[in-house]
């Protein structure tokens, strides 16, 4: 395809798009009254529902219903892809990881959002210094997984090679010889969840930066004049008074942690037994043609979503409700 | 840290014994500032340091890359513009220029469909009363938590059913299904902030629901809109997921993401090219995000934020 004909392509569906749109406007500018209510709400809604229908109702359904199938999808095979799930050794592998991505990725990036959050409120350079901790948020998984794999990269210990990533390069500064950080399982997860954690900690940061910012002025007077010290308003007024904040943060870290799949798949491929429940997935799906298993993993993605949101829902109905 | 603005009116008014007191206090809110300066820095230098060092490593020459870490680039500087040349190019091994391309192609209809469609159905559900409007409403609302693994092969098998597999519109498709809920979701709410009177008002004036659409809500919405259509941008421009499944990989409509993690993933990493390929890459996210930082900050507050 040339560069024009992808223009072309562009446009054409912008064009039709607009022309939907119009058809849309025409039909529902012409019903006025309560009466028309019905019909301008129907027009309104009307691409919406079928687009959801079609490409999230019916494929989730489908998925569910695949997950009982075997590998090509073509014979009952009960709950034997879930059993995989649970009792093939790599399988186990995989939930151990993801178990450890996401209990370690959204404390620790929300306590490094947090911390940092505290130590330049109110400063001179406050846009700036947040400025820092923010940009990894706009750049890509795969872009940040590249930043990474290149602090890790690992040139053989001898001499006259140099070390041209920066992680082996302090090591050798430091007296130690350097090191293969993608390679050993389990801790090669760790540097993988690093990453995460360096891209969370902004977002942390900047809700947490507007909670704190929203605490009453008088309370914390109060509590000064109370002679309460540095740590204890930590404590007892800044963490209780952003704690709705703290459960979204920690909430929707969890969510993004669990369905991880861009840093995995870029920094080691899921070798070296870092693979995650949704690296996994597409592996099963699209590289081993394991159809049924691909189908049980995003079930259990799915099934390990729902508690974390209901969470999420209740913690806020009670914010709410206060 | 906080007393730093209250503190210094304090001594002329009070008695020289609360003005020691004063002094103490700030002389120890000093020291704890110092170390809350220093803990800053850390973590500022910290979370920098890689993306410096790969934007350094872009401005290199492929030899003095593979040889040398790039902070020795401080005591040997070669700068060249080779890589970015090389990655620019739509022709040779290491051209990316068509991917970029795509990149764009893909962005564009797929921020601008679902946030068009989103504002029609999320005008519905605030200002249009109809029978299982609620129901509707939270049915759309729960769609958000499908994680779109689950969506992927019936989506693709669907596709290529209708003859549009391998195409850009598979992909603007999935990207405008995956983003309804959310975008509805918002928008509604932003929607439901509007003062009730003023629609009342209008219906009153005879106005129907089109000109209230475009005549009232647009123009109060333009912050909303803006701050939903960056997140959009920002999550089909860095998504390697959609991309990867639909795209087939090819250079005729995938994107730069699936380019650059399938050159990180072949044998003796090409740094040159990646460092240059990346940084591209990511300048353009940061560009926008930079430019429209306001809106992006107040989405995010609004709980936008999808995976």
């Amino acid at each position: 395809m040339t560069s024009s004909e992808k223009f072309t392509s562009m446009l054409e569906a912008i064009g039709l798009f607009v022309a939907i749109v119009g058809l849309i406007v025409l039909v529902a500018s012409r019903f006025g009254g309560r009466r028309g209510d019905r019909v301008v709400a129907g027009v309104f809604l009307l691409p919406t529902v079928v687009l959801v229908l079609v490409g999230l109702v019916y494929p989730a359904l489908r998925t569910i219903y695949y997950s009982f199938y075997d590998a090509a999808g073509s014979h009952y095979a009960g709950l034997d892809n879930y059993k995989t799930i649970f009792t093939s050794s790599d399988q186990i592998t995989v939930l151990r990881n993801t178990v450890l991505w996401v209990v370690i990725t959204p404390f620790v990036a929300t306590a490094i959002g947090l911390l940092y959050a505290i130590l330049v409120d109110k400063a001179k350079v406050e846009a700036l210094a947040k400025a820092f901790i923010f940009l990894p948020m706009a750049i890509s998984f795969v872009g940040a997984s590249i930043i990474w794999k290149f602090i890790y990269e690992y040139r053989p210990d001898q001499p006259g090679v140099k070390q041209i990533g920066l992680l082996n390069q302090v090591l050798v500064w430091l007296g130690g010889s350097p090191h293969q950080w993608l390679i050993n399982s389990p801790w090669n997860s760790l540097f993988l969840v690093v990453v995460m954690i360096w891209i969370q900690a902004g977002f942390a940061m900047t809700v947490l930066s507007a909670a704190i910012k929203a605490i009453p002025e008088d309370i914390v007077e109060a509590a000064r004049l109370d002679g309460v010290k540095a740590w204890g308003m930590f404590r007892f007024v800044t963490v209780p008074s952003i704690r709705p904040a703290l459960i979204v943060v920690l909430t929707t870290i969890g969510i993004g942690t669990l369905k991880v799949f861009d840093i995995v798949r870029t920094m080691t491929g899921g070798q070296f037994d870092t693979s995650v429940v949704a690296n996994e997935f597409y592996a099963q799906s699209f590289r081993s043609n394991n159809q049924g298993l691909g189908a049980a993993l995003a079930v259990l993605l799915f099934l390990l979503v729902v508690p974390i949101v209901l969470y999420n829902v209740r913690q806020l109905r009670r914010s709410e409700t206060r | 840290m906080t007393t730093a603005d209250a503190a210094p009116a304090a001594p002329l008014t009070t008695t020289p014994f609360v003005g020691v007191d004063v002094a103490s206090g700030r002389a120890k809110k000093k020291l704890t500032s110092r170390w809350a300066s220093l803990v800053a820095v850390i973590i500022a230098v910290l979370w920098t340091i890689p993306t410096f060092g790969l934007a350094i490593s872009s401005i290199r020459p492929q030899g003095d890359i593979q040889d040398s870490g790039w902070w020795s680039f401080f005591s040997n500087p070669h700068v060249t513009l080779d890589n970015y040349r090389a990655v620019l190019s739509s022709t040779g091994t290491g051209g990316l220029g068509s991917y970029f391309l795509n990149s764009f192609i893909i962005v564009i209809p797929s921020v601008i469909i679902p946030i068009a469609l989103a504002a029609l159905a999320a005008y519905a559900f605030a200002w249009i009363d109809f029978k299982g409007r609620n129901l509707l409403f939270i049915c759309i609302f729960a769609l958000q938590i499908v994680p779109i693994q689950v969506t992927l092969i019936p989506l693709l098998t669907l596709y290529v059913d209708s003859g549009i597999g391998g195409s850009f519109w598979a992909i603007w498709i999935s990207h405008s299904i995956f983003a309804l809920p959310l975008a509805i979701f918002l928008l509604h709410n932003f929607m439901k902030e509007i003062p009730k009177e003023l629609i009342e008002a209008a219906r009153m004036d005879g106005a129907r629901h089109v000109q209230i659409f475009f005549r009232v809500m647009m123009p109060l919405l333009t912050p909303a809109l803006a701050a939903i259509g960056i997140f959009q941008f920002l999550w089909v421009w860095n998504d390697l997921l959609v991309a990867l499944t639909f795209s087939g990989g090819t250079s005729d409509i995938a994107p730069i993401t699936v380019a650059l993690a399938n050159l990180s993933g072949t044998q003796g990493t090409a740094w040159h090219l990646l460092s240059a390929g990346a940084f591209i890459s990511i300048a353009v996210p940061i560009v926008v995000f930079l430019s429209l930082q306001r809106y992006f900050v107040r989405g995010l507050l609004a709980g936008g934020l999808k995976g």
